[in-house]
């Protein structure tokens, strides 16, 4: 932990002012390019340039697993108040991040502060940015871009310092790739000795909703996002046999790309075990009961999207960071929507009518954002200990 | 307990809504602008409104805004009077401050609600009532596992011991029941611990020992909740200034800047458990605490009702928490609601900022005589700013420029002689600097300049002040650009990336200019006098800017960080962006521009938002397209739906020039709006901007003391003899010629008052003599003193040099007590005809020399049936809103038809028709500035009015006294009067009201001189000892005048300065500070305690025999009328 006041103490370290600091450019594939200040890592990068309008948890997001392929431009102006915390770990999850690296491609900002202050800070974001090799702009009318994007939709951008990257780095369309292979673990991790016994389907996990199932007393077993959970005796061990519940992740990109899965979540729905999905695994779920998915224009990234249960009055505040979609009206009978956005009555959650069965297009492990919809991991608890066979 | 309330809302038809009354320190314009959109939303709801709110000059007063007006006293007296008149359904008690909110527990606790069928909408009063009583509140807490400040009371020091070590060092000890916080300290061990118990058990018999908190950070969030229990975090916002420093006076930041995402999130969730928990309906603050060397926090308090910070939250995030919480209160869900900024995504969500803003409060200490210039945890400010800004360095330094105190920013110093002279930073010693920035006051963010300036390190100043260093960096980076500036010798050494590099940092061009030429700070350069070259040079700077391109733009706050489209007039400038939200290029010359007044002093307040309101609603009506440009945030002016564009914005010429290039206006009103924008007339009329009304030209000639003085030679209008003299001896030779007393003004002001009343020789050298303000650079003007004068207002309105309107008010109090503060009656209740015909003369005089178009108000003296002119101003005037509202003619209406160049009808009533009175009454805040000494002199000091009608003069007094907390004493109940009625010509003045009060059987004390008087005059009374007396009684056996106002044997306190002796004015200030800390009723002017004396004493007479004796026997006759009853 460090006290002092925080310095950019490296030799590559951002200028004190823009005067003195390399510039560097947001080259938009279908739009104007952006000029600004390097201050993390100096080489180019590519990636579908995206927007967040939280005012908190850069060290959050920028873990997010769900960032794989996209360059963030953050809307609020100051970033880097806080500097960023260490990367202390327990039992193989880390206290402050949401994984063990920075997902994003770029970081795109309006004004980064040096000097950062606060108990629990480490380093700079500039800093980690170098160490993580990401490079990070700053001095961009981000309002100016946000417009942009909202108006034209996410699009394909890069990062370049000098006009010679310019022409020799190609756009690079992520969403082509299956960046859920890129962002899952490669073999099954366990974490935890609880009563209950989860099998998290892991598409890009962030470490929170671990963190939310081991304050729970559950025991973990997170497995690459296609393996194949229904081979009968798989998880028989200490903790007894099979599994109590399924819990499909978060993770980056393009829904459809995600076959593996999805066939193993339609074994698994034939049975009678709780399963819960997040974000990604909200559209996979939905996927699997054969509705369908679509992209958003620009997707929601912020912590502050409403949304409601469905025919009724209670709302709440969410974390979200998605650009796909569920579309309800492809819902089959036996499920129903759980949750709608407010502000664009888009999908927010789908549950089965008769079985325990649900998920939410939000974050409810927030981190970082609103912390109100944390009780959905009680409601999964609820459900296995119910032993599975119905819901309220 | 939900269907009950959909009953109730099915019923409702009629809403009472209770107002603040008039502003104070700590309760001001956000009430203005809270009710108002509370009325807004009833009205939308289509029920019928009641608002009983006696400042008249707010905008939730103004016709239309709710169904019935009544200008009464928010007490529990008169609410339940018009509760039973009117028989409302429902009652809202949150808009009002902490006036509406303690009246109506009050009426609550009596029953009174429950008798007359009303229901407490919003938040129940159980829950306000748990967050305001300590103890419930600690409990409530604690029931929900929520840390609150622990306190132990204790009574021995022994008890002290074990329960600072059970809480832990630092502790504070306070006494318990002390005024003033007397006897508290810190204490950061056992030594500390035990000398300061011994200390404070010398004041009190208990004490609580308290966990210190001290350097923590302060952080607040916004919270509403609807009855569905759907919570939302409209904002949360950080103290610049660590804790220990009042909220009000901090500093203030939105969103919080050095909060990580656990630290947010985990502050929001507790304060959403706290608001359920108390069962909030609407909206509540909560403020808290954090540890800032980890996650640990306490709930410092949670306030059930709109405040100061909701004010401030609405205009920093564009929610409108006042309209939105009015709406919750009736029954509505948040999700029923739409998001006003955006009207298509819904009000149920929490606005997402994309730039920072900066609150900075506005003091005026310099006011008061003797006031303390610490600043702590009581408010002393007067009002605020917000200055919006793309990072933190643009914000604070619009901000520290909006606050208009000479200065032009962080950096490059004071700009004007009187800021400069009141900091008197380069006299203090490096120890003094330290202890300034250890010990705040009023200037401490520019000792932190100067510190910064003087090469102390961030980590000592952080030491010093305990805030946070991401704030002192910030400041450090501006302070590191303004060297860089001044290391330039000219504009052409200014690369175009470091005037950007500024301009992003918030300098203004005068900055720039003055860190260029300014010799201050080319010490190897000869120092030449000239002050002004940065006025000179700021235009070069422009020029230069704008040919290399560096230019601000506009942006919108659109609640969603441009997430989704919004069409929302809300907007702001900055130069880290480079591109406009707002396409200028359709219709040119379609916008009319009109200045705001910028924060609220004492001296300009929320009388000039009801006349920019107004000015904007008659252009609006007449199809023009209205902008506002301020930066109040307790304004309604600054409501972004009262207008069609509001720039967020600096009042200065640069930011005003930078919004009319890309308007392109029809024209500018800047006669609205007060001093600020009247002082902008002949720079932007230099600048070829299009003034509408009168010429700047004919404005300097009012404002130019020379000009004005020989226009008036030529009207054959008189004025007070005066003179710009240079020595000393020419000002004697001057008073030898006009005699004492003499008004004192010089040029520039060392601290306090900038003008004085001189009574003799004596003083007059005091006053000037020691400081040497009198010099050949620093002339001071002398005028003559008319005692005994009657002064009158004239508030009118001229078009083309014609008055078409004029409204004459008379002060109860003779001349020589500032305007803003005296007691005015409208109509003039006891003028010559003749007087009258002189004045409306001399006024048309003027206004046909000076071809004025549009509002202007003079005061003239009156005395022997002639009149002298003291002053003109060419603007509106505080007054105007007040004699609008009882003449029923809208004077900034006419005003603005003028302006427009259109053909105004004279109106054809006048206010010798009217068939009532209006008195306005002054409030002084008084009891929150410790140490001031509360007597009225030439120097406003008052920080607030309220406006009240009566069928007579009496009544319309009574109730206006009233309203400003005065109370009629009790007659009987071991309670008295204390007289110190002053010089013999104020002893005679009081006679025949002293005279009244004894026969009416009030108990009478009088210090020595009146006594003796009263005894002459055949009136007993007991004599009281003044405190320099009883300190010389060997026997410590005398009866004590402050010692019977401690003990609570007096109902009211006449004490009138005689402006003489240092020992009598020591003894006056003593009882006269007595008598506020007690709050006891003061008058320190005879003429407005006979006013008043007679006013009760008066309606008592006529009072039923069955009426108690309490006092409301006078109360009783007062009728109950709206406005809309008293007709011409």
């Amino acid at each position: 932990m460090v006290s002092d006041l925080g310095k950019d103490s490296e030799k590559s370290a951002p200028a004190r002012n823009a005067r003195s600091a390399r510039k560097a450019s947001l080259m938009l594939e279908n739009g104007p390019t952006f000029q600004g200040y390097s201050f993390g890592h100096e080489a180019p990068a590519t990636g579908e340039v995206v927007f967040n309008t939280s005012m908190v948890g850069y060290p959050e997001s920028l873990t997010d697993p769900s960032y794989v392929g996209q360059i963030l431009t953050v809307t609020y102006p100051l970033v880097g108040n806080y500097g960023v915390p260490p990367d202390t770990r327990k039992n193989g999850v880390y206290d402050y991040y949401e994984s063990e690296k920075i997902h994003v491609s770029g970081l795109i900002i309006s004004s980064y502060s040096t000097g950062y202050s606060h108990w629990n800070a480490a380093k700079s974001l500039g800093e980690w940015l170098r160490e993580h090799r990401v490079p990070g702009i700053y001095g961009i009318d981000t309002r100016a871009l946000t417009k942009f994007l909202r108006e034209r939709g996410a699009m394909n951008g890069k990062i370049v310092f000098d006009d010679a990257d310019a022409d020799k780095i190609p756009f690079d369309d992520p969403s082509r790739r299956n960046l859920v292979a890129e962002a899952s673990c490669r073999e099954v991790i366990r974490y935890g000795d609880g009563k209950k016994h989860v099998v998290l389907v892991d598409c890009g996990v962030k470490h929170n909703i671990i963190r939310c199932f081991l304050t729970r007393d559950v025991r973990i077993t997170r497995v690459p996002w296609n393996y194949d959970f229904n081979v009968p005796g798989c998880f028989d061990g200490p903790g007894g046999p099979g599994y109590d519940g399924l819990f499909i992740s978060n993770g980056p990109g393009d829904p459809a790309l995600c076959d593996a899965a999805v066939q193993n979540l339609r074994v698994a729905m034939q049975g009678n075990k709780p399963i819960f999905g997040i974000c990604m695994g909200n559209q996979l779920m939905a996927l699997a009961a054969g509705a369908k998915t679509y992209k958003l224009k620009y997707g929601h990234r912020s912590h502050n999207q409403p949304v409601q249960i469905y025919k009724t009055t209670k709302c709440f505040v969410t974390s979200q960071n998605h650009g796909y979609a569920v579309d309800t009206d492809t819902l089959p009978d036996d499920w129903e929507p759980l949750f709608v956005n407010m502000n664009d009555q888009t999908n927010e959650g789908i549950r089965h009518k008769t079985k325990p069965f649900f998920s939410a297009q939000f974050h409810p492990e927030a981190s970082s954002g609103p912390t109100d919809t944390e009780f959905l991991f009680d409601r999964f608890m609820d459900a296995m200990m119910k032993g599975g066979h119905d819901h309220d | 307990m939900i269907d009950n309330l959909i009953d109730n809302f099915k019923k409702l038809k009629k809403v009472l809504l209770l107002g603040s009354g008039a502003l104070k320190i700590g309760e001001a314009g956000e009430f203005d602008y809270s009710g108002s959109q509370a009325l807004k939303a009833l009205r939308e709801e289509g029920l019928s409104t009641v608002l009983i709110n006696p400042n008249i000059a707010t905008v939730q007063t103004s016709e239309g805004a709710a169904d019935k007006i009544y200008f009464l006293p928010v007490t529990p007296f008169f609410v339940e009077k018009v509760i039973e008149k009117e028989r409302p359904d429902g009652i809202l008690l949150s808009f009002g401050g902490q006036t509406a909110l303690n009246c109506g527990v009050e009426l609550y606790k009596k029953g009174v609600f429950e008798k007359w069928g009303v229901s407490v909408l919003g938040t129940p009063v159980q829950s306000i009532m748990d967050t305001e009583d300590r103890e419930l509140f600690v409990e409530r807490l604690g029931e929900i596992g929520v840390k609150t400040i622990e306190s132990v009371a204790v009574e021995t020091p022994l008890a002290a011991r074990a329960a600072a070590e059970s809480l832990g060092y630092p502790v504070i000890v306070r006494a318990a029941y002390a005024l003033g916080g007397m006897g508290s300290g810190f204490c950061d061990d056992a030594a500390e611990l035990d000398a300061t118990v011994e200390k404070a058990f010398s004041f009190s018999n208990q004490l609580l020992i308290e966990k210190s908190l001290k350097g923590w950070k302060e952080v607040e969030y916004e919270i509403v909740r609807d009855r569905y229990d759907n919570c939302i975090a409209v904002c949360n916002m950080e103290n610049f200034d660590p804790l220990g420093i009042h909220t009000g006076e901090s500093i203030v930041v939105a969103p919080s800047q050095t909060l990580t995402n656990d630290e947010y999130h985990m502050l929001r969730e507790l304060a959403i458990r706290v608001v359920r928990h108390v069962g909030i309906v609407g909206e509540c603050n909560v403020q808290y605490a954090i540890d800032p060397m980890s996650e640990d926090y306490r709930v410092i308090e949670v306030n059930a009702r709109l405040s100061r910070s909701s004010a401030l939250a609405s205009k920093a995030t564009g929610y409108p928490l006042a309209f939105v919480a009015a709406k919750l209160g009736l029954g509505l869900g948040l999700h029923e609601l739409k998001n006003s900024v955006t009207k298509s995504t819904t009000a149920f969500f929490e606005p997402a900022l994309d730039y920072i803003v900066c609150k900075i409060p506005r003091w005026d200490l310099g006011k008061f005589e003797g006031v303390s210039h610490e600043i702590g945890s009581s408010m002393k400010s007067v009002g605020e700013v917000m200055a919006i800004g793309r990072t933190f360095e643009e914000a604070i330094q619009k901000g520290l420029r909006m606050i208009a105190q000479g200065m032009h920013g962080f950096a490059a110093g004071a700009n004007t002689a009187g800021a400069k002279s009141r900091l008197k930073m380069d006299l203090l010693t490096t120890e003094a600097l330290e202890g300034a920035l250890a010990t705040p006051t009023e200037n401490r963010i520019f000792v932190i300049a100067e510190a910064l300036a003087r090469g102390c390190e961030i980590q000592r100043i952080h030491e010093l002040t305990r805030i946070d260093r991401w704030f002192l960096q910030r400041l450090s980076d501006i302070h590191a650009c303004a060297e860089e500036l001044a290391d330039c010798d000219d504009l052409e050494d200014l690369s175009a990336d470091l005037l950007r590099e500024a301009k992003q940092k918030g300098f203004s061009d005068y900055q720039i200019a003055k860190l260029i030429y300014n010799p201050d700070h080319k010490p190897d350069k000869v120092a030449d006098d000239r002050f002004n070259v940065a006025e000179e040079r700021r235009g070069d700077v422009r020029s230069l800017r704008k040919r290399l391109g560096i230019v601000p733009v506009v942006k919108q706050i659109d609640t969603l960080a441009a997430e989704y489209p919004a069409q929302t007039n809300y907007l702001y400038l900055t130069y880290n962006g480079n591109e406009n939200d707002v396409d200028y290029a359709d219709a040119p010359g379609k916008s009319i521009i009109v200045l705001g007044s910028g924060a609220y002093r004492i001296g300009s307040s929320v009388e000039f938002d009801w006349c920019g309101v107004n000015a904007l609603t008659t252009l609006r009506k007449k199809g023009w397209r209205g902008v506002m440009i301020n930066y109040n945030p307790e304004t309604v002016s600054t409501d972004y739906d009262i207008c069609d564009r509001l720039y967020f914005e600096e009042l200065t010429f640069e930011r005003v020039m930078d919004i009319v290039e890309l308007e392109n206006p029809h024209g500018v009103i800047l006669s609205t709006g007060g001093q600020i924008p009247n002082n902008l007339a002949l720079p932007l009329q230099r600048a070829g901007v299009p003034i509408l009304g009168t010429s700047a030209t004919s404005i300097d000639k009012a404002e130019d003391r020379h000009k004005f003085s020989s226009m008036l030679d030529r009207l054959g209008v008189e004025q007070p003899r005066w003179r710009e003299l240079r020595t000393m001896d020419a000002i004697h030779a001057f008073v030898e010629e006009v005699g004492y007393p003499v008004l004192v003004r010089p040029s520039y002001v060392l601290s306090g008052a900038a003008m004085h009343v001189c009574s003799n020789a004596a003083e007059l050298e005091r006053f000037l003599g020691e400081a040497s303000l009198v010099s050949q650079r620093h002339p001071v003007v002398v005028s003559e003193f008319i005692e005994h004068a009657k002064e009158l207002e004239v508030d009118a309105v001229a078009a083309k040099g014609e008055m078409i309107a004029c409204a004459i008010s008379e002060h109860i109090e003779f001349a020589g007590v500032h305007s803003g503060d005296a007691t005015i009656q409208f109509p003039p209740q006891r003028l010559y005809v003749e007087t009258v015909r002189q004045v409306r003369r001399a006024a048309q005089r003027i206004a046909s020399e000076l071809a004025i178009t549009g509002p202007f108000n003079i005061q003239f003296l009156a005395k022997d049936n002639r009149i002298k002119v003291i002053e003109c101003n060419l603007r509106a005037s505080r007054s105007f809103p007040f004699v609008s509202k009882v003449l029923k003619i809208n004077l900034i209406e006419l005003a603005t038809s003028a302006m427009l160049g259109e053909d105004v009808q004279k109106p054809a009533t006048n206010e010798f028709d009217l068939d009532y009175v209006g008195i306005k009454a002054s409030q002084f805040s008084f009891s929150r500035l410790q140490n001031a000494d509360p007597v009225l002199g030439v120097e406003m000091a008052s920080t607030g009015e309220v406006g009240c009608l009566g069928d007579d003069y009496h009544e319309a007094v009574l109730k206006a006294a009233l309203s400003v907390g005065m109370r009629v004493p009790e007659k009987g109940g071991g309670k008295g009067i204390l007289i110190s009625s002053g010089t013999l010509r104020s002893k005679v003045d009081l006679l025949d009201c002293t005279r009244r009060l004894y026969e009416k059987g009030y108990r009478l004390y009088a210090t020595e001189g009146s006594y003796e008087f009263l005894t002459k005059n055949g009136i007993p009374s007991i004599r009281a000892y003044q405190p320099s007396e009883v300190e010389e009684d060997p026997n410590r056996a005398l009866l004590g005048a402050v010692d019977l106002i401690r003990e609570k044997k007096i109902d009211l306190v006449i004490n009138i300065p005689k402006n003489l002796t240092e020992d009598e004015l020591t003894n006056g200030y003593r009882v006269r500070r007595c008598a506020v800390d007690h709050n006891v009723p003061l008058f320190t002017n005879a003429r407005l305690a006979g006013a008043f004396i007679d006013a009760f004493c008066e309606l008592d007479a006529l009072a039923s025999p069955d009426a108690d004796s309490s006092g409301s026997g006078a109360l009783s006759r007062l009728p109950i009328k709206s406005w809309d009853e008293y007709r011409v």
